[in-house]
């Protein structure tokens, strides 16, 4: 058979989302970013809303989200992105709305607009991203960082008398009542990506179905910030993030139709 | 009926789609009146009580970029916590209304009126080379009006304004008439006026709003761009209202409440033989310059009026070049001065020095 024939339709198992243009990430190798916004690309499209979701960047690594995905965005300021996706949604019901925020981003300067757009059940979908390091400006601690880890700004180690300790937004998004769905899923092995595409499937009919917000978090590496190698990141995850960030779903409304949100 | 009120009224009646905001005396009255008012079952409009100021001003980034007529209000301490957002507004090229009744500063202050963001609000606030439209009301009735106006403005610029008002004008009861009801611009209208914004890429290119531009060279362009549509405005959008001015030996300069103060003042001296006119800038951003210059050129010495400690009389001087003496008088701290004490400050600066008493 040559490639030509090869090449034929109806041989097509799989391809790039059409909503995922061409332009070179800028992630780098290993990253969990790409594989999520092949996923959010793919779920637009397979819910047939790409003229009718508006996207909100963070500030963080997935800053140029709007680089690569084609579909309406607007960038945020640092942590801001749910007041800006509760505006839209609003102004524009029948709109898809989410958001995509890394951990510094979501659970440490924009806690304040997380949870409450999170409580007042804003029909809009939060992403995010928790490699429990702040990529972007060179591997700093954040909220979510491991006791123990090492980051650029705890270099001995995040200890508890000097840092705090991680914070699990998650597992606090789960006890508000406008939540319909939060889950905690991961994207480092296909039978993950699997799971975790039906959970961003899952929190987006949410939001188009008046259900109330939904928390989909992705557990993920950074490879770069851990000073890792893609395959030992994603060891360490498993062996190190998953206890502390089990993953499954924590709550989950959509089967009971009494939830359904005014 | 109150100034925040009728600015919450207006608002409804000028069709606008969203108000998001967060209680802070002396403006709570805003959200007080919209929430009372339940627009959301006439016109559609959104009201939403947002956790901060912060989120509020975010909400109408969020809102402004998909296109919509947003707003907030709020005074001095919340309008700081908003200059994040005002920046990321002007950097992003939007329209919105910000509204700000203006309370005693620094820190928390008083909640009793004041002019001391004069320089925050005209002379950038948040970071960035930017500008945001600053209009001033002196009535009840300019708040009303000049709700529509900023709009106005805020589009045709693409960028953000705001209502300058202070406690006075925010609290006071005047007799208003509201603008005719306007209906809210519909789906396809905003598709079409705004194709900038993001309202779904339906059947273009996707819209990215944003203010981030990591090419150097690329970010100065889009600064000069932003510096042009500055001037632009500044050539063809100052407002001023001169009283009794063509007879002045002497000009008040005021804004705002101190404006009204300045005008019974006025009233005063004149019955005491001494020529004053009042000259009332609307947009503090842009200053009316130009024509206080030509008119200060007639007068002896001009009289800047503020409830701070001296903001707009930079402008002031900057507009007349050292060719005539320019003073201050102003109270501080949330004390709104009589009229009596702007006619005795008048007296001992121009007329009389030796009147002076320290």
């Amino acid at each position: 058979m040559t490639k030509e024939e090869l090449m034929k339709p109806e041989y097509l198992v799989y391809q790039k989302p059409r909503l995922l243009n061409d332009n070179n990430m800028h992630y780098c190798p290993g990253c969990s970013h790409g594989v999520v916004h092949k996923l959010i690309a793919e779920v637009i499209e397979e819910m047939g809303m790409a003229d009718k979701t508006v996207g909100i960047s963070p500030v963080g690594c997935a800053v140029f989200m709007y680089n690569y995905l084609d579909i309406d965005c607007q960038e945020a300021a640092h942590g801001r992105a749910p007041a800006l996706a509760s505006a839209i949604k609003r102004l524009w019901p029948d709109r898809l709305v989410f958001t995509y925020q890394g951990d510094g981003d979501l659970a440490c300067i924009g806690t304040a607009e997380t949870i409450h757009a999170l409580n007042r059940g804003e029909h809009i979908a939060i992403i995010f991203i928790n490699n429990a390091i702040y990529g972007m400006t060179g591997g700093q601690m954040a909220p979510t960082t491991l006791l123990g880890m090492k980051t650029a700004t705890c270099p001995y180690g995040r200890i508890p008398e000097i840092h705090g300790y991680p914070l699990k937004v998650t597992e606090i998004a789960a006890t508000l009542q406008g939540t319909a769905y939060v889950t905690r899923q991961s994207v480092h092995t296909v039978a993950a990506i699997r799971k975790a595409k039906k959970a961003i499937r899952k929190a987006f009919e949410c939001s188009m179905n008046g259900k109330g917000s939904s928390l989909v978090e992705i557990v993920s590496t950074c490879n770069s910030g851990w000073k890792m190698s893609p395959d030992a990141a994603n060891k360490w995850m498993e062996e190190h993030m998953f206890p502390f960030y089990p993953l499954g779903d924590l709550k989950d409304t959509t089967t009971d139709d009494n939830q359904t949100m005014k | 009926m109150k100034g925040n009120e009728a600015i919450a009224h207006a608002a409804i009646r000028m069709g606008v789609d969203g108000y998001f905001g967060y209680p802070i005396t002396p403006q709570s009255e805003v959200l007080e009146t919209l929430a009372e008012q339940k627009p959301w079952e006439t016109t559609g409009m959104v009201v939403l009580q947002a956790e901060s100021e912060l989120a509020a001003i975010n909400m109408v980034y969020g809102g402004a970029g998909s296109g919509k007529m947003v707003m907030t209000s709020s005074s001095s301490p919340g309008v700081s916590l908003k200059q994040e957002g005002i920046s990321y507004i002007a950097g992003a090229e939007l329209p919105c209304l910000v509204v700000n009744v203006m309370r005693g500063g620094p820190g928390l202050g008083t909640i009793q009126p004041s002019q001391a963001d004069y320089f925050q609000t005209t002379k950038g606030g948040g970071h960035g080379d930017y500008h945001v439209i600053a209009l001033a009301p002196a009535s009840v009735q300019e708040m009303a009006d000049f709700v529509g106006l900023a709009f106005e403005l805020a589009f045709k610029y693409r960028n953000p304004a705001m209502i300058l008002a202070d406690g006075v004008i925010g609290q006071m009861m005047e007799k208003v008439v509201l603008p005719d009801f306007r209906p809210r611009r519909t789906e396809e209208e905003i598709i079409d006026q705004c194709p900038w914004a993001t309202t779904g890429c339906k059947g273009r290119r996707p819209n990215v709003i944003t203010s981030l531009e990591l090419d150097p060279a690329t970010m100065e362009q889009r600064n000069l761009q932003l510096q042009a549509k500055y001037a632009d405005i500044q050539a063809r959008e100052c407002r001023y209202e001169e009283i009794d001015c063509e007879d002045a030996d002497y000009l008040i300069v005021a804004f705002g409440s101190c404006a009204r103060i300045a005008q019974k003042a006025m009233e005063h001296a004149r019955e005491e033989g001494i020529h004053v006119g009042l000259f009332r800038p609307i947009t503090l951003w842009p200053f009316p310059s130009e024509a206080l210059a030509a008119r200060a050129r007639q007068t002896r010495g001009i009289l800047v009026v503020e409830l701070n400690s001296g903001q707009m009389i930079e402008d002031v001087e900057l507009a007349v070049r050292c060719s005539l003496p320019v003073e201050h008088f102003g109270r501080l701290g949330g004390i709104v001065p009589d009229p009596d004490e702007v006619v005795d400050a008048l007296k001992q600066t121009f007329i009389n020095p030796s009147l002076k008493t320290k």
